[in-house]
């Protein structure tokens, strides 16, 4: 049995359990299938990967099969896919707990085929395969989006346009570089390779690149509850696993990844709607990646692997917590929320735990891998960008860290009295955040703690290359960092919060300069909207004319689509007679 | 053991001629057989179901025997040519011949509800006659090896489809327009034909295929005649096989024919008319000769594009179902001529595999188009609202097949797509890709607007609460279902379609056939 299920792609188990999920009547059997599948393929994935010779370190090949004479290869376990393939399989097991109370066929199935497609496409061993999955990706997940409700229709139509823009891009880039080379192999492209800004641009869109990012929080805050969560988990991770394997070390990258992190910090400041805050957050996240794989060096495309494990548990352990708070109140808007930790204690507590994480506390998730990264970028003397990365760590405790816990559960008393989450819901969370507090533990032993994420990173860390967050040094630059942070906060807050009233200016030079800084932004972001408005409404005034006039010339009753009559078809035969009699006698 | 050698020799030996001769004759059966039921039993669709599985039989015993033995000249009659007729069979046309037979099975079967439904009871006998010699005529167009044995067929299946067309005003009145329409187009089509064969058999002589491309061989492009005859030969075919912008015939005819002719004729008459035009164009005439292969590229290729953009933009813009699926035919008969028109052997085999798959998956997409109206009357876009729910497998199915015409990978759309794109590649055309990609996201919105009204809707309400699930009948499942199979197994293991197409690909790389042996038949 189990080697007849190692012989292909783990991803067809996840799609056709898919497809069984929606012809399954009874929604307990489907849920069966969402907690179940992605459990076995957890098991699936790490058989191949230890039959795969020398604790694959080599890594598992498979699953050849040909499509219009390409040879495909489906699997590929080797030591960097594993992490994401581990860590994709799981959070479908999270996201299936905590979708448990939720009885819609078309979520269900679309979510294990999203899942499937995931984990294909990190198990892609070259071009085509990739793009196959890359677009399942798109095609499952926009069905997610959705179900969101009302105003999720154009904002899925928006996402997906944008994700076949990138398939396609990816086809062109994955032609142009096969046949310039001669293999489809999906190895290290880089950026002069043939075709490999095309590629560069396909995973740049899914990975939300500055500019292209704005379909990230177009689409995941009007998604479902549950959508929401499982959006967050793959599109953007499979992007930054694609570049790690293409683009390692490719410069631009770097700067790139700086300006993501740097960017949506004032965005998310000044969001109202707290699972739009997170999304920004998670551009911010990403940036942090995409830095890292810029330098690519072993200690960065570590820090970005086990940051991808961790951001996967935190940025989900958030997106759930408010979801929960989106299930039982029924809006995440930061000005209808607040003193909910009365009624909601668990998931209060939890939403700390991953706030407290992604702001890279100490004993905290994103502590281990963030330092990791920063710790690459400083090596490498990109002070510039490691200046970039610092100012957005403490950007991030703003918005993620303090922010969205602080507007739902504390701040001025809403009077809302919701029930706790369901008990699903706190399961899913709660196993998050013990991953979250586990995977930062620093004490035990050789695999405990944070350890044990180290040992399973692509390059071994032993010896020289043995990486320490919990040096005094590490702890206490960040515990600076995060203080002057939650200080500035604070006060923000004590002084009205933005802007501050004048009092604040006199108190520090420091402050009169963030001050400053922050209302030049305020204006820059000001006038970025009545651009981006200006904008929209001339794009909108072109589409809108130009989808009027093919509407007239092509619509039922439009003047290429009546129904000719035979006459005038007939001249057009005789025109076109006429047409080929001249071309063949004088050509 | 070898599969051809189940079959009885007379069957090998007189296939060719019986697989045209048997629905001929069992179309004069049944136009006498009863209208009404006797014993519960609907006798014409009884003798043309039987009629057209034997028909699958014989051309799947032809094509094992053509793929395993090399091409058949039959002698109709022993009656060699020039006196006589041939039929000629190789891997070009063997394949179609199966696709049609098949297609025709599907859709007998499926035709039991559909046609009563459809069709007055009345003219229940003349319906089906009138199939079986629309059958017959294609099978004859696509085995006959003499130039004006195709003209007959050509006519013989065109008038009975006419009729068959107008046999649809019983639902929709405008079928009688529909129907007069398609009337003078195929007619001037069929003229054009038959005259520009009168210009090859002024310059040649003959009539039969084989001698026609030898004398060409010998006499030389630079003859005005043979010009003349190409381009009346081309435009002729053109028309039939709804080459944009002649296909203004074709939205009408799909629209308002009974369902089980709809998706009879998307998935099988352009595809013989597709046929004649590479037989003439490369073993007839000579694709290295300069005006022939200059029409290629320019005139086929050319309009071939142009249909894909503009009927696609068309599809996107009908209310009426089966007239989105109409502009759509015309848009993919464009990427097949977009691929023979590189007339390279990667172009023509990604054009070839188009046409097979296209078949499966349009023959499906209006087989389900045609359920919906079983059950709900349903011809407009609006009315799909919440079919994901009222008939969810029949919409199943009809999604599939969509995805597959848009081009999504496991499906048989994304095989003869991606062909397509590398033939392109391989010529140096990457404008080419640029519109297959292009056109596929036009796709993605006509499909994706059906798609979506259909789950994403509420089904309407009727007395009260939601309209109640209300599936189509299992035989119209079945052939729906099995098509739509088919679209994803041939999508995902595309071997043997694409090794079928390499074969037929590689009959027309050899260049003009110009001699032939022939096996006596009818002693």
């Amino acid at each position: 049995m189990i080697d007849f299920l190692t012989s292909f792609s783990p991803a067809f188990v996840l799609i056709v359990a898919g497809i069984i999920a929606a012809l399954t009547p009874v929604y307990q059997g489907r849920k069966v299938l969402m907690v179940g599948v992605p459990a076995l393929v957890l098991v699936l994935i790490n058989t191949m990967y230890l039959k795969g010779g020398d604790h694959g370190v080599l890594g598992a090949l498979g699953g050849y099969f040909s499509v219009a004479g390409i040879e495909l290869t489906t699997i590929r376990i080797d030591r960097l896919s594993i992490i994401w393939g581990n860590i994709f399989a799981f959070a479908g097991i999270l996201n299936g707990i905590f979708g448990l109370h939720e009885k819609c066929k078309i979520t269900d199935s679309s979510a294990l085929i999203y899942t499937g497609a995931g984990i294909g496409a990190v198990f892609a061993g070259d071009l085509i395969t990739l793009f196959m999955f890359w677009e399942l990706l798109a095609l499952s997940s926009v069905i997610i989006v959705w179900r969101g409700g009302k105003d999720s229709y154009p904002a899925g139509m928006r996402y997906l346009a944008m994700h076949i823009l990138s398939g396609v891009l990816l086809l062109a880039g994955a032609v142009i570089y096969g046949r310039a080379t001669g293999s489809y192999a999906f190895d290290h492209i880089g950026i002069d390779a043939p075709g490999g800004k095309l590629i560069l641009l396909a995973f740049g869109i899914k990975a939300g690149f500055p500019l292209l990012h704005n379909w990230i929080q177009d689409s995941y805050p009007k998604s479902s509850v549950t959508g929401t969560v499982i959006l967050s988990v793959f599109t953007t991770k499979l992007a930054i696993y694609a570049l790690a394997r293409g683009f390692a070390g490719t410069e631009i990258l770097i700067y790139i990844g700086g300006v993501m992190t740097v960017f949506p910090v004032f965005f998310a400041v000044l969001e109202n709607d707290l699972r739009k805050v997170l999304s920004y957050s998670l551009n911010n996240q990403l940036g942090f990646m995409v830095a890292g794989i810029g330098i690519g060096s072993s200690l960065a495309l570590n820090g970005v692997a086990a940051h991808v494990v961790v951001d996967i548990l935190f940025k989900g352990l958030l997106f759930m917590s408010m979801g929960a708070v989106l299930h039982r109140v029924g809006t995440v808007k930061a000005s209808e929320l607040g003193g909910l930790f009365r009624t909601m204690p668990l998931t209060t507590l939890f939403c700390l735990i991953g706030a407290g994480s992604i702001s890279a506390f100490p004993m905290m998730g994103g502590f281990i891998s963030k330092s990791m990264i920063i710790a690459a970028v400083f090596e490498e003397h990109h002070y510039v960008v490691f200046g970039m990365l610092l100012f957005a760590s403490a950007g991030v405790l703003e918005h993620s860290g303090i922010k969205v816990p602080y507007f739902a559960f504390f701040s001025h008393d809403s009077g809302k009295r919701p029930k706790e989450a369901p008990w699903n819901m706190l399961v899913a969370m709660g196993i998050a955040a013990f991953l979250c507090l586990y995977l930062a533990f620093p004490w035990g032993g050789a695999f405990m703690g944070y350890k044990g994420l180290y040992a399973m990173l692509p390059y071994a860390m032993e010896g020289e290359a043995a990486f320490h967050p919990y040096t005094a040094d590490h702890v206490v630059f960040q515990m600076q960092l995060l203080m002057g942070a939650m200080f500035a906060f604070t006060l923000l807050k004590r002084f009205g919060l933005y802007p501050p009233e004048r009092r604040a200016q006199i108190l520090d030079f420091d402050w009169t300069y963030r001050r400053l800084g922050l209302s030049i932004l305020k204006w820059i972001d000001a006038m970025w909207t009545r651009l981006g408005a200006q904008t929209k409404y001339l794009l909108k005034l072109l589409f809108g004319r130009v989808g009027k006039r093919l509407y007239q010339v092509f619509s039922p009753a439009g003047t290429l689509s009546q129904d000719a009559p035979s006459g005038i078809a007939a001249v057009f035969t005789a025109g076109m007679l006429a047409a080929i009699l001249l071309g063949v006698y004088y050509f | 053991m070898d599969i051809v050698s189940i079959f009885p020799a007379w069957v090998l030996t007189h296939g060719p001629a019986l697989l045209v001769v048997l629905p001929l004759m069992m179309a004069v059966l049944t136009a006498l057989a009863p209208n009404k039921n006797i014993a519960g039993v609907n006798i014409p669709w009884v003798m043309t179901g039987g009629t057209v599985v034997v028909c699958a039989i014989l051309a799947f015993s032809v094509l094992m025997q053509v793929l395993s033995h090399g091409p058949i000249n039959y002698a109709m009659g022993g009656w060699e040519p020039p006196i006589g007729i041939a039929y000629y069979i190789d891997a070009l046309n063997a394949p179609i011949l199966l696709l049609i037979t098949l297609v025709a099975v599907l859709c007998t079967l499926y035709a039991l509800p559909s046609v009563s439904a459809e069709v007055e009871p009345k003219k229940r006998a003349p319906f089906y006659a009138a199939f079986l010699v629309s059958f017959a005529g294609l099978l004859g167009m696509v085995t006959t090896g003499d130039a004006f044995n195709v003209f007959v067929f050509l006519e013989v299946s065109s008038i009975s489809t006419y009729v068959l067309v107008a046999m649809g005003a019983s639902r929709d009145r405008r079928a009688l327009t529909a129907a007069y329409n398609y009337l003078i187009m195929g007619s001037i089509g069929a003229t054009f034909l038959v005259i520009g064969i009168g210009f090859l058999y002024m310059q040649t002589g003959t009539l039969n295929m084989i001698d026609i491309a030898r004398i060409l061989q010998e006499s030389g492009p630079d003859s005005r005649v043979v010009k003349l005859a190409f381009a009346f030969i081309v435009v002729g075919l053109g028309l039939k096989l709804a080459m944009f912008p002649l296909h203004t015939w074709l939205p009408g005819a799909y629209a308002y024919a009974p369902s089980f002719m709809t998706a009879f004729l998307a998935a099988t008459a352009t595809k013989a008319a597709l046929y004649l035009l590479l037989r003439f164009t490369f073993t007839i005439f000579d694709p290295s000769w300069g005006f022939v292969g200059k029409s290629l590229m320019y005139l086929l290729a050319g309009m071939g594009i142009l249909g894909m953009m503009v009927a696609s933009l068309q599809a996107i813009f009908q209310n009426d179902l089966r007239r989105v699926l109409a502009f759509s035919s015309v848009a993919q008969v464009g990427y097949m001529l977009l691929g023979i028109g590189m007339a390279t052997t990667l172009g023509v085999t990604a054009g070839y595999l188009h046409m097979i798959n296209h078949a499966i998956m349009k023959g499906a997409l209006f087989l389900a188009v045609g359920a919906f109206w079983y059950r709900f009357g349903i011809t407009q876009v609006s009315d799909m609202r919440g079919l994901g729910k009222t008939m969810p497998l029949t919409m199943a199915a009809f999604t599939i097949a969509g995805l597959s015409l848009i081009g999504v990978p496991g499906t048989v759309g994304f095989v003869s797509k991606l062909a397509l794109a590398r033939a392109a590649a391989e010529n140096g055309w990457w404008w080419a890709i640029g519109v297959i990609v292009v056109t596929s996201i036009l796709a993605i919105v006509y499909i994706g607007r059906l798609i979506e009204q259909a789950y994403f809707h509420e089904p309407p309400n009727q007395g009260g609460g939601t309209l109640a699930k209300n599936e189509a009948p299992l035989i119209m499942l079945i052939p729906l279902w099995i098509l739509a199979i088919s679209a994803l197994v041939f999508g995902i293991n595309a071997e043997w379609t694409t090794s079928l197409a390499r074969t037929a690909a590689d009959v027309l790389s050899g260049g003009p056939i110009v001699n032939m042996p022939y096996i006596a038949g009818g002693h």
